[in-house]
């Protein structure tokens, strides 16, 4: 999240799409509540399902899953096209002022640079035009055909409330009272939230949905203030902190990138990330990377970390592509992996394509799963009859199942979407022979390592390099753990004047104390201060909240540097005045940046000198147009599902996102639209967590068996009645479920043809409290976010029928 | 943001109400007490309910309840009807509102409303097994329990039932034990958006006004407060957004009151029958005394005797 | 004469004093099974539906066994009584002179019989004590079962099991009314408790109350 959960209740308008807070985040959800009841906010919802969030919203409008871009786009264009925009935020917050390079070009759906042997961009056309000084050109009168803005109007001009209506079955006047309430907060008075979660992500162009949220949010002037925002909608109670502590498997903790094998040197790597401000003045904070980098060093190979030694940059793995999930499972599925070890996590039931992912698990040598359940992976071997159809006398892989302590059984911090870093204390001691997860992990390395110096081995150097200085390896205490997130000075750190300003030792307060000299280490940058020279600031429970926005300054730690709105700076105007004097939240005092939170920007440096707000950009400002981060182009476009009921209307050449990874196996396991004509789409129940409540036998009361959900008409064409069993196939496999036929799915009219769409709930398994089912991904296919590599969970096709004479 | 009931301490506190504090006890006569109880309320806020069933596993865990895994019948509703162990249930309904073109998903929350004038309490033949503090807890005590479900039959909102395992009935205690102590209910307690909240019943009443207003503001002309006054008025109520048709809530009953069948079984008649049999006896001995028993004569007897006489 | 008003047990022996059999063993057990059952009924019925007799539940075992047991009995009962049914329906078929004899009830009270028709084996009184027992002990079985919600909650609706403990009780009341009228009858009459006892009652009883039927019997048992 942008902004935090407690921040919603400042939210005049809470916009809710692509994600069902009510139903997914029902404790973060009370914030919208809060901020309706005790604001009077409006709440709009846009999902293909009417759902637990839409039955607390004034207004609903349906859109086809898969649509989301032309949707938003649809907002953009009304926007800009009706001029209701922010516009000195916009001039002189985001980069619209920008001039192009005068060869990109856009050109039906495709931008300039496009290899379709590659299946991928050369992005250096959507670079900007610099001036002799080397600084980027631009044009603050946002008139200029080549500048951003005009761009943007230009690209954005088609996408009107008919063309909404055509590609995502929107009934029009819901589209434009969407549209008329974003408009409403394209002034600095009133602020929007938007709230999303995987209804976004989880699509193969996800990234370009929440790029046009992030565009509409910049129009309006919501980023950066109190009650508005871009914010994900963590899925799990600390998805937030295990992204951060760097699960991504091509990144370190922090968010520093893992080195890649054209990066044969600590220097080429660190050149390639250490951005140089492309305008005057501007802060460009990544050029900080190598202090923050040079410390993840220190601590990971302690004394083994020297200048000469670059560090022990050498030991780190280089990557020579990316490793996700879907590429895990693909090489596993091609035979090419040994042993897999799940560490809190059921990838029979959480990747898609189950069945390629069943026939993976089978082709190991050996499996390991860490959880305090048993998990359907873990039990992947065993014969469910039809709902895990497998011989067990074929599969060879061995399977060790760890017991490990749940939550409450171990003391420890939890990072919720707000990025606040919150403690927890164990409440109950584990059960039986179950050992937490640090255990587990220093025991393997410890008993590794013992192998490796003994046998010797592929690694051997780099592994004999990590620092394990426990004072007992095999039991790394909580405030040695801490230490190391945190960071400390090694040496007396001085200032300019030689005085010592962090004796050696001691714990960073932030991390701007850290050094690329190798004095300071600490794993994970953002997270330095949570654990600073005054003790575990996650453990803070102050409730007070002197400004009444929501902020609380002293309850648990925010990162990065304990802030709870990012980019706040922009709450000011470009003199440094609040836009509102309601939402009065970072303002220069006269000698500095003050206001009840923590400034996201050098609190000394006055107005005057115009530095922009966005200070991780090297540009000072938000980026409308993002030149080469995306994969998938600087603007968005409209792209269908890889597995989509009706071809491209937009744009008819693209099919699917042009430069979405693809498997040879899960090509050939696409459907069409002629044999699976319905519209497939999965999400969670409140009820249940993931795949884990079916576990819990309260849970399992509450929603205890699969359901697939549709229409009154769909039902009625297929002869389907209410609570009959049925059968949802896709070209990968089918699950059976019981039918729920509910008026909050209708279907959709798309270029004058009707589409149907099911709902699947995923939380059901063969193994648990709850009724058998099918893993719900065995309907799933394989492709992911060009961007991201999130699968495409939430649009595919399948088709439905009932099972004779099964009515519950 | 109605200011939630704070923590607990985790050192034991002395019960704040008990028998002393009975209004009604069924089946009996009490003296009601001097002091009165300030009375307290559960409000239910249909507008905000998400339907997240938090309060039902809540009533199940601190009760320390179990209940059976059931199956979908096509419906969110699980289990699908209250049961001795399920006190309350998430019902859902999907109502078109023709007046607006909009669906609307009205999601109640069901169980005891803890009405002032009490159907079960009337109802029930057992001295002492249905009590009614003065704050306006309607308490089942099961060891004086019967098990007959009378209440069942007694009650307006088809709230209390019979357990298979005990043959006892069963309903919300709107938390007795915890109230006790100073706590709020289990249920609101773990509410996430404040759809239940918890207080004295004027203070429920005010929170409910300032609810009512903010849904009128949003078109719900007929927004209001469930607070029936044909059962005296209730200690849990809704804020519904159509208050003029409750019963498109699942069925909520419209202007409930204890049924007059039961009402004329357990008032007019109970008096009525007793006499009567009072009355029947009370004539037979007068009867008797004035007209003396009927006896058999002599003449009776030789009468018979003639009649048979020459046969054998 | 037709021997309408003769039941195959009855006989007459004659001597001083003439004696005739009036109910035999079975018709006698039958009788007796009722009348404990209606009165266990009665005493555990009146416990549970008046506080101010909740104290009878203590002949029970408690509240709850109360509740047991009363829908048990009621069902002894039930069976007991259709035994009874077929036994004496014929005989208590309405006649043209029960309409004419209970014309006279002031003659019937005064114990003055000689001003009414000669009565068979039972009289108006009687006809009606058993045919409202039959119709209240139909009421209160049917009436019973649904408000019998251990086993039978699920098959009505609340509305229906309260109009059926309503009924139930009203009829309970009813037959609690009829059961002392014929209590008292046999007790007023004197000489009649020994036709249950013993079977057998004297010719004189017989001649007095029942001097068609004992005239029948005479005419038939010749």
């Amino acid at each position: 999240m942008t902004n935090s959960w407690t921040d919603i209740k400042n939210a005049d308008l809470v916009w809710i799409m692509g994600g069902n807070a009510a139903e997914a985040h029902p404790c973060g959800f009370k914030w919208v509540t809060e901020a309706k009841a005790e604001r009077g906010a409006k709440l709009m919802v846009v999902d293909p399902r009417f759902n637990r969030s839409a039955a607390m919203a004034d207004h609903y409008a349906p859109l086809r899953s898969g649509s989301d871009i032309t949707f938003l786009s649809g907002v953009i264009n009304y926007l800009l096209s009706n001029d209701k925009i922010h516009k000195e935020y916009v001039r002189h917050y985001t980069n619209a002022a920008f001039i192009v390079r005068d060869d990109f070009e856009f050109n039906e759906g495709l931008f300039s640079g496009y290899d379709e042997s590659k299946r991928s961009y050369d992005r250096s056309t959507w670079e900007y035009k610099f001036g002799p000084d080397g600084f980027a050109l631009r044009d603050m009168t946002l008139s200029d055909p080549r500048c951003v803005f005009q761009l943007m109007k230009k690209h954005f001009a088609q996408y009107t409330p008919e063309l909404v209506e055509r590609v995502c079955g929107t009934p029009k006047d819901r589209f434009q009272k969407v549209a008329d309430w974003v408009s409403s907060t394209a002034n600095g008075e009133r602020s929007m939230t938007i709230m999303y979660a995987l209804g976004w992500t989880q699509h193969s162009h996800g990234a370009q949905n929440i790029r046009c949220a992030a565009m509409i949010q910049l129009l309006c002037g919501n980023i950066g203030i109190p009650g508005g925002g871009v914010n994900a909608l963590r899925g799990h109670s600390n998805v937030q902190g295990i992204t951060d502590v760097g699960t991504l498997t091509a990144a370190i903790p922090g968010y520093l990138a893992l080195p890649t094998e054209q990066e044969p040197t600590l220097e080429s790597h660190l050149s390639k990330r250490t951005f140089k401000p492309l305008t005057p003045n501007q802060t460009s904070y990544w050029q900080n990377y190598r202090k923050f980098f040079v410390s993840f060093l220190k601590t990971q190979f302690g004394a083994n970390a020297t200048p000469e030694n670059e560090f022990g940059y050498n030991y780190l793995p280089k990557l020579d592509g990316i490793y996700d999930c879907i590429k895990m499972f693909d090489l596993m599925h091609q035979g090419k992996t040994t042993g897999l070890i799940c560490q809190g996590f059921n990838p029979l039931m959480a990747i898609p394509n189950s069945n390629k992912s069943r026939e993976g698990l089978a082709k190991l040598k050996f499996l390991v799963s860490m959880d305090p359940i048993e998990t359907d992976t873990a039990r992947f071997w065993e014969n469910h009859g039809e709902f895990n159809n497998i011989d067990p006398a074929k599969v060879q892989t061995e399977v060790f199942m760890l017991p490990v302590t749940s939550f409450a059984e171990e003391e420890g911090s939890v990072t919720n979407s707000s990025r606040l870093i919150q403690w927890k204390w164990k409440a109950a001691d584990p059960y039986f022979e179950s050992r937490t997860d640090t255990e587990i992990l220093a025991d393997l390395f410890v008993r590794m390592r013992k192998m490796y110096e003994k046998d010797g081995g592929k690694g051997k150097e780099a592994l004999l390099a990590v620092d394990w200085s426990y004072k007992d390896p095999l039991h790394p205490s909580v405030d040695e753990l801490q230490t190391e997130l945190n960071g400390k000075a090694l040496v007396d750190l001085k200032d300019a004047s030689g005085k010592v300003v962090r004796a050696a030792g001691q714990r960073l307060a932030t991390f701007g104390e850290m050094r690329d000299d190798g004095s300071t280490d600490g794993c994970m940058w953002i997270y330095t201060g949570f654990y600073g020279p005054t003790g575990n600031m996650a453990q803070r429970r102050d409730n007070s909240d002197p400004s009444g926005l929501g902020v609380f300054p002293n309850w648990g730690f925010s990162w990065p540097a304990n802030r709870r709105i990012q980019y706040n700076r922009a709450s000011a105007d470009p003199d440094g005045k609040p836009w509102s004097e309601a939402k009065k939240y970072m303002y220069w005092n006269g000698e500095r940046w003050t206001g009840p939170d923590v400034p996201d920007y050098v609190p000394t440096i006055p107005p005057e000198r115009a530095v922009g707000p966005f200070i991780m950009n090297a540009e000072g400002v938000s980026r409308l147009w993002v030149r080469g981060l995306m994969a998938d182009g600087p603007f968005p476009v409209h792209m269908e599902p890889f597995e989509s009921p009706v071809g491209n209307i937009v744009f008819p050449k693209l099919k699917g996102n042009p430069v979405a990874r693809i498997f040879k196996h899960d090509l050939a396991a696409l459907g069409t639209s002629k044999d699976f004509p319905i519209v497939g789409t999965t999400y969670r129940l409140t009820e249940h967590f993931h795949y884990w409540t079916k576990s819990v036998q309260v849970n399992a009361v509450t929603q205890p068996e699969f359901f697939v959900e549709m229409s009154e008409q769909l039902a009625k064409e297929k002869g389907i009645k209410h609570g009959q069993m049925v059968r949802i196939r896709s070209n990968r496999g089918e699950v059976k479920g019981k039918a729920v036929v509910t008026k909050r799915l209708k279907p959709f009219t798309i270029d004058g043809k009707t589409v149907h769409q099911v709902g699947l709930p995923l939380n059901f398994g063969f193994i648990g409290e709850t009724k058998k089912a099918s893993p719900i991904n065995g309907l799933t296919s394989a492709i992911g976010d060009a961007n991201s590599q999130t699968p495409e969970f939430k649009a595919f096709l399948v088709n439905i029928e009932p099972i004779a004479g099964s009515v519950a | 943001m109605f200011t939630p009931v704070p923590n607990p301490t985790t050192n034991p506190v002395p019960p704040k109400f008990g028998e002393q504090d009975l209004i009604r006890r069924s089946a009996s006569t009490v003296t009601p007490p001097a002091k009165r109880l300030t009375e307290v309320a559960k409000l239910i806020d249909v507008s905000k309910c998400i339907g997240c069933k938090a309060c039902q596993v809540a009533c199940l865990q601190w009760n320390n309840l179990t209940e059976e895994v059931g199956v979908n019948v096509g419906v969110y509703d699980n289990p699908h009807d209250l049961t001795e162990n399920t006190w309350t249930l998430m019902r859902f309904t999907e109502y078109e509102n023709t007046e607006t073109g909009n669906l609307e998903w009205l999601i109640r929350k069901d169980g005891c409303m803890h009405c002032a004038d009490p159907g079960c309490l009337k109802a029930c033949p057992a001295p002492g097994a249905i009590v009614q503090y003065s704050n306006g807890i309607v308490d089942f005590v099961h060891d004086k329990c019967i098990g007959c479900g009378y209440c069942i039959k007694g009650c307006p909102f088809n709230i209390p039932r019979l357990s298979k395992a005990d043959s006892k009935a069963y309903k919300c205690t709107l938390c007795v034990d915890r109230l006790a102590v100073g706590q709020g209910p289990a249920c609101q307690k773990a509410c996430p958006t404040q759809a239940i909240v918890f207080g004295t019943k004027d203070e429920m009443k005010q929170w409910a006004d300032h609810r009512i207003k903010d849904l009128k503001s949003r078109g719900f002309a007929n927004a209001g407060l469930y607070d029936p006054p044909g059962v005296g008025g209730t200690h849990v109520m809704y804020v519904l957004q159509h208050a003029d048709r409750p019963e498109i809530y699942a069925g909520l009953p419209n202007n409930p009151t204890i049924s007059p069948i039961v009402e004329a079984w357990k008032g007019v008649t109970k008096y009525v029958g007793l006499a009567a049999i009072g009355a029947f006896a009370v004539i037979g001995f007068l009867h008797h005394t004035i007209a003396g028993p009927n006896r058999v004569t002599e003449e009776d007897e030789k009468n018979a005797e003639r009649l048979t006489e020459g046969r054998s | 004469m037709s021997s309408s008003e003769v039941d195959s047990g009855d006989n007459v022996h004659p001597g001083k004093p003439v004696i005739v059999d009036r109910y035999t063993v079975g018709a006698r057990l039958n009788h007796w099974v009722t009348a404990i059952s209606l009165v266990l009924l009665a005493l555990s019925g009146l416990a549970l539906y008046s506080p101010s007799l909740y104290f009878l539940t203590a002949l029970f075992g408690g509240g709850a066994l109360t509740r047991v047991i009363h829908p048990w009995i009621g069902v002894v009962l039930f069976f007991s009584f259709l035994g009874l049914f077929f036994r004496f329906f014929r005989l208590n078929l309405w006649k043209k002179n029960d309409s004419v004899w209970l014309g006279r009830l002031r003659e019937v009270l005064a114990g003055d019989e000689s001003k009414l028709p000669e009565v068979g084996k039972y009289n108006a009184g009687q006809k009606v004590v058993f045919w409202s027992m039959s119709i209240l002990i139909l009421i209160l079985i049917v009436t019973g079962l649904i408000s019998w919600d251990e086993y039978f909650a699920r098959y009505f609706s609340i509305e229906q099991r309260r109009m059926a403990v309503l009924v139930h009780s009203g009829a309970a009341i009813v037959a609690i009314c009829v059961w002392i009228v014929h209590v008292y009858a046999g007790i007023w009459v004197r000489g009649t408790i020994s036709a249950m006892t013993r079977g057998q009652v004297t010719g004189g009883w017989a001649w007095r109350h029942h001097r068609k039927w004992l005239k029948d019997l005479v005419t038939t048992k010749r």
